[in-house]
């Protein structure tokens, strides 16, 4: 016996070096993989981050306005619709006139006000509307900065590049250059990208139209889809017996989670839109477009976590003569919530990011009005930057870059939320 | 022919000697001038088939009120099966039939009119592995009673929990903290739990499936105790593996063997003169 013992050890001690040698490999393939998808994450990440980032920032330029009364009000009347009607660029103008007195042509002042924004006319329109007595001062006002001036200031614009390739000429530096000495050209931080919708002009444009419209879509969505999944789920999977028309539901459920997105977006557009005449790039079409598509995610997760219940409680349950609603609602579908919980989230987030279906109901419009409503059109965070990604103005590219970052940042709040959300309701259990 | 002291059962390869206690069975320890307690319960032709298995073949066995019977046999032999068939819970397994009559007080219990909500607050049953909910020690009693709605008042139902877990002998243990988790009890504290949430609705009998076969021997002890205690209420039929439970806790024993009904009686009988030679060999410890 003891031999046989000894023949044992040592063949088992020969052959644990090269198991051994697998069991590193094995690590180490692990850890390259991991490796892999990090260096991919931190390439995306830095990616948007650096052609992002300056979005957050704008140039402001500052300029002597003499808030003149023969502009504004030349008939002296103090009624805020006259007021309200005067025409601010001519005090741009003037402003800019007079601080490059000797730029006199025609064409060359037409440059020179191209430097700032068309919204610094609202600008200051709304400091008069607040303060008629400004009417007759001169004050330092400081004025949003068109979009090629803005790109200027941040460095985006390379100098070596002929004159005609260039959407600044270089008298336009020269006076850039001019601004910035005198410590009139500044940086801040940008606070109008979160508040206002989008704008054909660059540097108004803002992202809060997107988020209202991605919100309210989000929430017809979750609304739609997470009462119909986990009924149909607690249906499937408790209360029906097992037949040849369950079988063939659940195909049908699994085939759904399978369609490509853009089906759901086109038959949007063939029945909410075509039939049902619901109001085109409206969040109710777009949530129930997407809820559509949520369901089999909902379904197929809300079932998975039902399985995992342990019978044993069933049981407990039946066996003191509870009816099959109440062992479901009462016991399984208490414990059976984390799972629940994560499949719709993963749900919510797969619908946040998802454009090809909205394309097809409309929401590809350019809308600047900030929805007020379900029916108001309206557009999503990823259709926003689909748009801005195509629009050939170099301002935009960061634009693109900064929304893609506030989108990502959504995406991580969602999913932190389900860990932090499993990770509670499973300590009860 | 009344035996007075203990009885050693005597055969040729003797492994276990079981010990039959004399003094409680009063009726039942004399043969023939026993005052039978009436029938609660009784099986007539049942046959169990999973699929296209024959699990139990032709039960007929009664099972009379305030008395405890024990299933005993060999694993596999069908007994759990049998038990799950007195209070429908085969029902709810896929490809399970039930054949022949199962009475309940006269009534049958599977006749199509029978709702089997109602029927399972009058058969409750305790599992082999203690299954108390999720929830506080409180609310575990306290669902049965909720669910079939048979309180009214808060009050009414504190009086119906504080009874119930006194019943069952764990009151003491948990009198401070009925608001804790029912999982977070020992193995045996939690069976007692399970025993409380069955006796909260009040039943008239209760089933219990190899009760004590997870837990220690003195939390087994304890609850042979309690099952001694409950039989003044209610009617108790308890499946076990261990004989010599079977010999001490109950008054009535049937044995199983091959999903086949081979012998029923007095236990006192069937542990010492058993008429059948399966019997002897299983209790004698020849097989099983």
């Amino acid at each position: 016996m003891t031999v046989s013992h000894m023949s044992t050890s040592k063949l088992t001690a020969a052959s644990l070096h090269r198991r051994h040698a697998v069991e590193k490999r094995f690590r180490a393939y692990g850890v390259v993989a991991i490796v892999t998808a990090l260096v991919f994450l931190i390439i995306l990440l830095s990616s948007m981050l650096s052609k992002g980032y300056s979005a957050f920032f704008q140039a402001q330029i500052r300029l002597p306005v003499f808030f003149s009364q023969d502009v504004i009000d030349p008939k002296r009347t103090n009624s805020s619709e006259i007021i309200a009607r005067a025409n601010y660029q001519i005090l741009v103008r003037n402003a800019l006139k007079a601080r490059f007195p000797d730029v006199k042509k025609r064409r060359e002042v037409k440059k020179l006000t191209m430097l700032i924004s068309r919204g610094a006319r609202r600008h200051l329109r709304a400091m008069v509307a607040h303060e008629p007595s400004l009417i007759g001062t001169t004050q330092e006002v400081w004025l949003l900065a068109s979009g090629d001036a803005d790109m200027f200031l941040k460095g985006a614009i390379p100098r070596d590049i002929p004159e005609k390739s260039r959407r600044i000429n270089d008298r336009q530096i020269a006076w850039l250059n001019a601004l910035e000495e005198d410590g009139a050209a500044r940086m801040r931080f940008n606070v109008n990208f979160f508040t206002v919708g989008d704008s054909r002009e660059a540097e108004q444009a803002g992202i809060w139209g997107a988020i209202v419209g991605s919100a309210l879509t989000l929430i017809v969505t979750l609304i739609l889809s997470f009462p119909v999944s986990v009924t149909a789920a607690v249906y499937l999977e408790e209360l029906s017996t097992k037949n040849w028309w369950t079988d063939f539901l659940e195909v049908n459920i699994n085939n759904m989670a399978a369609v490509p997105s853009i089906i759901y977006g086109l038959f949007g557009l063939a029945i909410f839109l075509n039939v049902m005449h619901l109001p085109r790039s409206a969040p109710v079409v777009g949530g129930i477009v997407l809820a559509l598509m949520t369901f089999p995610t909902i379904i197929i997760a809300t079932r998975a976590s039902l399985k995992a219940v342990p019978p044993s409680i069933r049981e407990a349950a039946r066996g003191l003569g509870a009816s099959p609603a109440q062992v479901v609602l009462h016991h399984v579908l208490p414990l059976a919530m984390p799972g629940i919980f994560t499949g719709t989230i993963i749900g919510m987030s797969r619908a946040l990011g998802e454009s090809a279906p909205l394309l097809m109901i409309g929401m590809v419009a350019f809308i600047v009005d900030i929805p007020q409503g379900l029916f108001d059109p309206a557009s999503v965070l990823p259709v926003q930057i689909y748009l801005w990604a195509d629009s050939p103005e170099r301002a935009f590219v960061e634009k693109t870059a900064a929304a893609t970052l506030v989108l990502m940042v959504f995406l991580v709040v969602m999913n932190a939320t389900a860990v932090i959300l499993r990770r509670k309701f499973e300590k009860r259990w | 022919m009344g035996k007075q002291e203990t009885n050693v059962v005597d055969v040729r390869t003797p492994r276990v000697s079981i010990a039959i206690p004399q003094g409680e069975k009063g009726d039942n320890g004399q043969a023939g001038a026993a005052k039978e307690k009436p029938l609660k319960m009784r099986t007539q032709g049942v046959n169990v088939f999973y699929g296209d298995n024959q699990a139990l073949s032709e039960i007929d066995l009664d099972i009379r009120e305030n008395e405890v019977t024990a299933l005993i046999g060999p694993s596999g032999c069908g007994k759990s099966t049998y038990l799950r068939c007195l209070n429908r819970m085969n029902d709810t397994i896929e490809g399970c039939q039930v054949e022949g009559t199962v009475t309940l007080d006269g009534e049958n219990i599977y006749d199509r009119t029978v709702d089997v909500v109602h029927l399972r607050a009058r058969i409750g049953m305790v599992f082999q592995k203690p299954n108390p909910f999720p929830k506080s020690i409180y609310d575990n009693v306290a669902y049965g009673p909720r669910i079939h709605g048979l309180v009214s008042s808060q009050d009414a139902l504190n009086e119906i929990v504080m009874t119930s877990l006194t019943k069952a002998g764990l009151l003491d243990e948990v009198r401070n903290r009925l608001h804790e988790p029912g999982t977070g009890l020992s193995g045996g504290q939690q069976q007692r739990l399970c025993i409380a949430r069955a006796i909260a609705v009040n039943p008239e009998v209760i089933l219990m499936d190899e009760p004590c076969s997870a837990l220690d021997p003195i939390a087994t002890a304890r609850i042979e105790e309690l099952i001694d205690e409950l039989r003044k209420n209610y009617t108790i039929i308890i499946v076990t593996h261990n004989m010599q439970q079977a010999a001490r806790v109950s008054q009535r024993t049937a044995f199983f063997h091959l999903g086949v009904l081979v012998e029923f009686g007095d236990t006192e009988r069937v542990f010492t003169s058993p008429r059948d030679e399966r019997t002897q060999g299983y209790i004698t410890g020849r097989f099983g």
